[in-house]
């Protein structure tokens, strides 16, 4: 596992991919930051973090796209099968060093609140919450992203599959609203990742929703390998 | 482990694509130690064991095991016993050839002297002065010799090629077979081909697969042998057909003897058979020159490689009984290679690769 985090984050970083993931998401958050925080005069977190803007999803889905599809169609993958090491592993390796760089992205967004803390009062359980949450959210987003990158070979279409796909996870509350059906808004609340997010920014830790992320990552990941591993079967 | 163990065996494999059948229950054991030519025709199902044996894709039933692990059971032992270089080279075109082999041996978890490894393995494939250059701008052949040293990270005990030789030129051909060869004194080799030159110059065994199943497994002159042929000559005289006929037929040693159509006057051919155990070669150029006639050919007629190849390949098509074998007028080139020893005509040896 290892082997595979250590070659994929480098790999990010020998590719533009890193630098424009890292680079774009800042320029983002500073944007918000300025127009949500600065000229208003408010020291509140949660209005850079809430603008979750759709360009977010498409650095998700840049960030994942090539993972797995990659590895497939250069037939690269025969080589990480063939060693001592476990698809899990591989899966693992993958998404832990994708979560590395949005890890390194995290780091630097560390100076905004910074900024805030010394010339205001924000209030501390809501920068950590909105952090907290930021990472889980993006967690789910990354985990969607490398299982849709295992299905196909291309990351072309991986990449546009997987915005698509948080795209309509980003809409989705919008849909729970018109269904009547209680089992459709049971299962449309399954995805609904980012109704749970506003309770991060207020600075509430519920337990169930750091579970919710969780296992939702734990399910894509574990489709993720058995993919991969169905594929050794067919 | 006793050195009795087989380093690869497997065991009634079959392994299904959808409803076609890529094997279809094979079985063959490869030595300790040896260097084994896989040999088929194009689909027959070489890559397909191969991927298999190395735990890249499942089969349906059956077993392997190398060096007396089977895959199902510990499949991080087995891999860690086994390098494998696929059809096509597992590179990673944006690392340099030192980055990529240090992945590959951290991959491998191989655990001695890391520096040291990687630079016996370049040493040993020639590639040291490429460390520090780009996969992607190596020429073809560099390219293949990357992807023998990545196989060769870990020392493993079993080594599993997948054409490594193809599209390669034939001076990069030669050096790496010599490779092998060089390698193949301390490991057990699986080297997929489907050229016979190659298996004839590397191998010490020989297994050949057609439409999924084993045709033959032995050593290319048990091959030959089984063919039969081993004791035939083809013999071409000038002078008198009649006179040299009643020659062959007073002989010692002669089995039976035919005479066979000739393209040239005044020149008689003949296909003849000797006892087991006898060498008549020397005892029929005497006789002859006795006789005042000149020998204008002696030669073996045992069934060349490529010959033995055709004739099991097709054999197994036509057992086969589908309608999908090769567009190729088959039954033409098995009756020429049935009959090649009998013919004047030799199966001409441009058809290196089939």
């Amino acid at each position: 596992m290892k082997a595979i985090f250590k070659k994929e984050f480098k790999n990010y970083f020998l590719s533009p991919v890193g630098y424009i993931f890292v680079g774009v998401f800042m320029a983002l958050a500073s944007m918000f930051f300025a127009s949500g925080i600065l000229s208003t005069q408010q020291a509140d977190i949660s209005l850079m973090f809430s603008d979750i803007n759709v360009i977010y999803l498409f650095l998700a889905s840049l960030l994942t796209m090539r993972l797995l599809a990659e590895e497939k169609n250069k037939k690269t993958d025969q080589l990480l099968l063939s060693s001592p090491v476990s698809i899990t592993e591989i899966v693992l390796g993958k998404y832990f060093a994708a979560m590395a760089v949005f890890g390194v992205t995290i780091l630097l967004s560390f100076i905004f609140p910074a900024i805030m803390f010394a010339f205001g009062e924000p209030s501390l359980s809501e920068v950590i919450g909105s952090y907290i949450g930021f990472v889980l959210l993006w967690g789910a987003f990354i985990s969607i992203g490398v299982f849709i990158s295992s299905l196909t070979e291309s990351q072309m279409i991986a990449g546009v599959f997987t915005f698509a796909s948080l795209l309509l996870i980003y809409f989705i509350s919008w849909f729970e609203a018109s269904v009547q059906n209680e089992l459709a808004k049971k299962v449309i609340d399954c995805f609904s990742l980012l109704s749970r997010y506003s309770e991060f920014q207020s600075g509430i830790l519920n337990i169930e929703n750091i579970i919710y992320y969780l296992s939702f990552i734990f399910v894509f990941l574990f489709l993720t390998v058995r993919v991969i591993d169905k594929r050794r079967y067919s | 482990m006793t050195d009795a163990i087989n380093a690869v065996e497997i065991k009634n494999l079959t392994k299904l694509y959808g409803a076609n059948k890529a094997l279809n229950d094979i079985s063959f054991s490869v030595k300790k130690g040896e260097i084994m030519g896989f040999l088929g025709p194009n689909g027959a199902g070489k890559s397909t064991t191969m991927n298999i044996v190395t735990g890249c894709i499942s089969a349906n039933s059956g077993s392997v095991s190398v060096c007396g692990c089977d895959v199902l059971e510990n499949p991080k032992i087995v891999k860690g016993k086994i390098g494998y270089l696929p059809e096509n080279p597992p590179l990673y075109f944006d690392m340099t050839v030192g980055e990529y082999l240090d992945f590959v041996y951290e991959l491998k978890k191989v655990k001695n002297n890391k520096k040291q490894h990687i630079a016996e393995v370049m040493e040993l494939v020639k590639i040291s002065d490429m460390k520090n250059r780009m996969i992607k701008n190596l020429s073809k052949g560099y390219k293949q010799r990357v992807g023998l040293a990545q196989a060769l990270i870990g020392n493993p005990e079993v080594l599993i090629l997948d054409e490594p030789t193809v599209g390669l030129d034939p001076k990069q051909i030669i050096e790496i077979r010599n490779v092998i060869k060089e390698i193949g004194k301390q490991r057990t080799i699986i080297l997929s081909t489907h050229i016979l030159q190659e298996v004839e110059a590397v191998c010490d065994s020989v297994t050949i697969i057609a439409h999924g199943k084993i045709v033959a497994q032995n050593t290319i002159e048990g091959l030959e042998e089984e063919a039969g042929g081993k004791d035939k000559y083809i013999l071409r005289v000038i002078g008198n057909k009649e006179k040299a006929r009643v020659l062959l037929r007073n002989m010692e040693g002669i089995k039976d003897v035919r005479v066979m159509e000739s393209r040239e006057e005044n020149v008689a051919s003949f296909s003849v058979e000797q006892l087991s155990g006898y060498d008549i070669r020397e005892t029929l150029t005497k006789a002859f020159s006795d006789a005042d006639m000149a020998i204008a050919e002696l030669r073996s007629a045992s069934l060349s490689l490529e010959e033995i190849f055709i004739k099991l390949t097709n054999t197994a098509a036509v057992e086969e009984e589908t309608e999908e074998v090769p567009a190729n007028d088959e039954t033409m080139v098995e009756t020429a290679a049935e009959e090649a020893w009998a013919e004047e005509e030799e199966v001409e040896e441009n058809e290196s690769n089939i």
